[in-house]
């Protein structure tokens, strides 16, 4: 075994793979689990004058292994008249729709697990995969309530998908590229000349200020959380799409979510903040300056992350109507608006 | 439009000083909280001041006090006296399984035998166990904290209508 182990080149193609594979099936997880007990359990009991978990370990950051726990040892249900097959597969298609997305987000200067050219055209393409995921188990349960929501859901991700990806022009236009990792070197370059005196550095967030407002307005839809949260609307309609899930399918619909939304929130900081790039602290290739690179995205999805569970914890829900009357009158004419600025812009700069 | 922006403004702004504010949360199992002033938690018994009147088993809404005594011969107060007849206590039990915590019977008892303590830790896994005889309920008298002070001018007031 030993000699089989030696044998294994370390730069074939299909051990790269593997690895890049395994890194991102252990990120999603770990993502979630740093969102879900970071804002799930501490900032919004805070912001509820609440503690949250305080027992199961220091200040109850154990608490998701037994949450964890709890959810795989439960019992498989599906209704009777339920087409079983999508059924369980739903929750799978929403899963991986999260995984694809992690794989084009660039954590270090060399530090990546794949960077295509297309890179933000593809995290907003595999992105979308999830509708499919909640369509299949609103259609799938066998339950009004969860057709309801899927197709609520359904409407609603189509419509906030536009505002989200026209938002993602506007960075883009700037850059010149689609790749992420070349957005990040195009931002880290980027700079305004003041009447020709003075070349003032910055991040796209304060020329794209509307793109960034847009784009976070969009992941807060497209995650559907409060306001926006019609499609699991607990008055309405029980949980929408997850009411018929137990056990580990529906710890499926939590991991994609929180995990969608670290993965947006990191999507969104290198877009506009800058990514893993920080002026004057990383220079060339090595491993402090990946791991350098990786701590600040990791502190720039926070603080995105952040700005999204805030407003979640902060307002009510929404009417239906007035979602979609939100996506289609105000967000996607605004980001048609930014757009044209932004190429104005790029014409005048 | 405005009034929308401002509230979610507000909305935001509201969370964001309660996230930053100390929680009220008080840890039970390992911090306890001070009990409010006249805290009804158990009815502690003052054996020695009980006359056996029975006014607080008569008064009792749901019939949870359990009282037995005899008349017997005590000690004359002077050397040469006559033997005063007492009333012994002989059993004092509230059943807390069935008490509802009014305090009518600490409110009617005319020599100060029964109290209302702060102490709240005492469910049983049986429900029987939870009579409480007169020795558990004078254990309690160790809770009992001090009456409260009287308001400014309460005595003088009480005097003057008399």
């Amino acid at each position: 075994l030993t000699h089989a182990l030696l044998a294994v080149d370390l730069n074939a193609y299909w051990f790269q793979t593997l690895v890049k594979a395994v890194l991102v099936l252990v990120a999603v997880p770990t993502a979630t689990v740093i969102i879900v007990q970071t804002f799930m359990f501490k900032v919004m009991a805070h912001m509820q004058s609440r503690l949250g978990p305080m027992e199961a370990g220091p200040h109850g950051s154990l608490q998701l292994l037994a949450d964890g726990g709890k959810f795989v040892q439960k019992e498989l249900i599906a209704p009777a008249r339920a087409d079983r097959r999508i059924f369980f597969l739903a929750p799978v298609v929403v899963l991986i729709s999260t995984f694809l997305m992690f794989v084009v987000i660039p954590i270090g200067p060399t530090a990546y697990a794949e960077n295509l050219d297309t890179g933000i055209f593809y995290a907003m393409g595999v992105s979308s995969i999830s509708v499919l995921g909640v369509l299949m188990a609103g259609w799938a349960s066998a339950n009004k309530y969860s057709l309801i929501g899927g197709l609520r859901a359904a409407g609603q991700l189509i419509a906030y998908e536009l505002p989200l990806v026209l938002a993602v022009v506007g960075p883009v236009m700037m850059a010149g590229t689609l790749s992420l990792q070349g957005i990040v070197k195009a931002q880290a370059d980027f700079h305004i000349n003041v009447f020709g005196a003075a070349s003032i550095r910055m991040p796209y967030v304060f020329p794209q200020i509307l793109g960034f407002l847009l784009f976070l307005v969009g992941t807060q839809a497209e995650l559907t959380q409060t306001p926006f949260d019609m499609p699991v609307a607990e008055s309405e309609l029980v949980a929408g799409y997850q009411t018929e899930y137990t056990g580990l399918p529906f710890l499926f619909f939590y991991m994609g979510e929180f995990g969608a939304s670290f993965g947006l929130s990191a999507i969104a900081a290198t877009l506009f903040l800058g990514g893993w790039y920080v002026p004057g602290l990383i220079h060339g290739h090595s491993l402090i300056a990946n791991l350098i690179g990786f701590a600040v995205l990791f502190a720039k999805t926070m603080a995105v992350a952040f700005l999204i569970f805030w407003i979640r914890f902060s307002v009510p829900r929404l009417r239906e109507d007035q979602l979609q009357s939100f996506a289609w009158k105000v967000l996607i004419p605004l980001s048609l608006v930014n757009i044209a600025l932004t190429g104005l812009f790029k014409v005048v700069f | 439009m405005r009034s929308v922006t401002g509230g979610f403004a507000k909305g935001l702004g509201i969370t964001l000083k309660t996230m930053l504010t100390p929680a009220v949360t008080v840890q039970y199992p390992h911090v306890k909280e001070d009990p409010p002033t006249r805290a009804r938690g158990v009815i502690a018994l003052k054996e020695e001041n009980c006359t056996v009147c029975m006014l607080c088993a008569r008064q009792c809404p749901d019939w949870c006090i359990y009282i037995e005594g005899h008349k017997d011969k005590a000690p004359p107060r002077r050397e040469g006296g006559k033997p005063r007849t007492v009333q012994f206590l002989d059993r004092f039990d509230i059943d807390y399984g069935l008490c509802m915590y009014c305090g009518i019977c600490v409110e009617v008892c005319p020599f100060d035998a029964l109290f209302w303590s702060p102490e709240f830790e005492y469910s049983e896994t049986h429900i029987a166990d939870l009579l409480h005889d007169k020795d558990r309920l004078g254990e309690w008298m160790e809770t009992v904290p001090e009456p409260p002070a009287l308001e400014a001018g309460a005595e003088a007031k009480k005097g003057a209508k008399k």
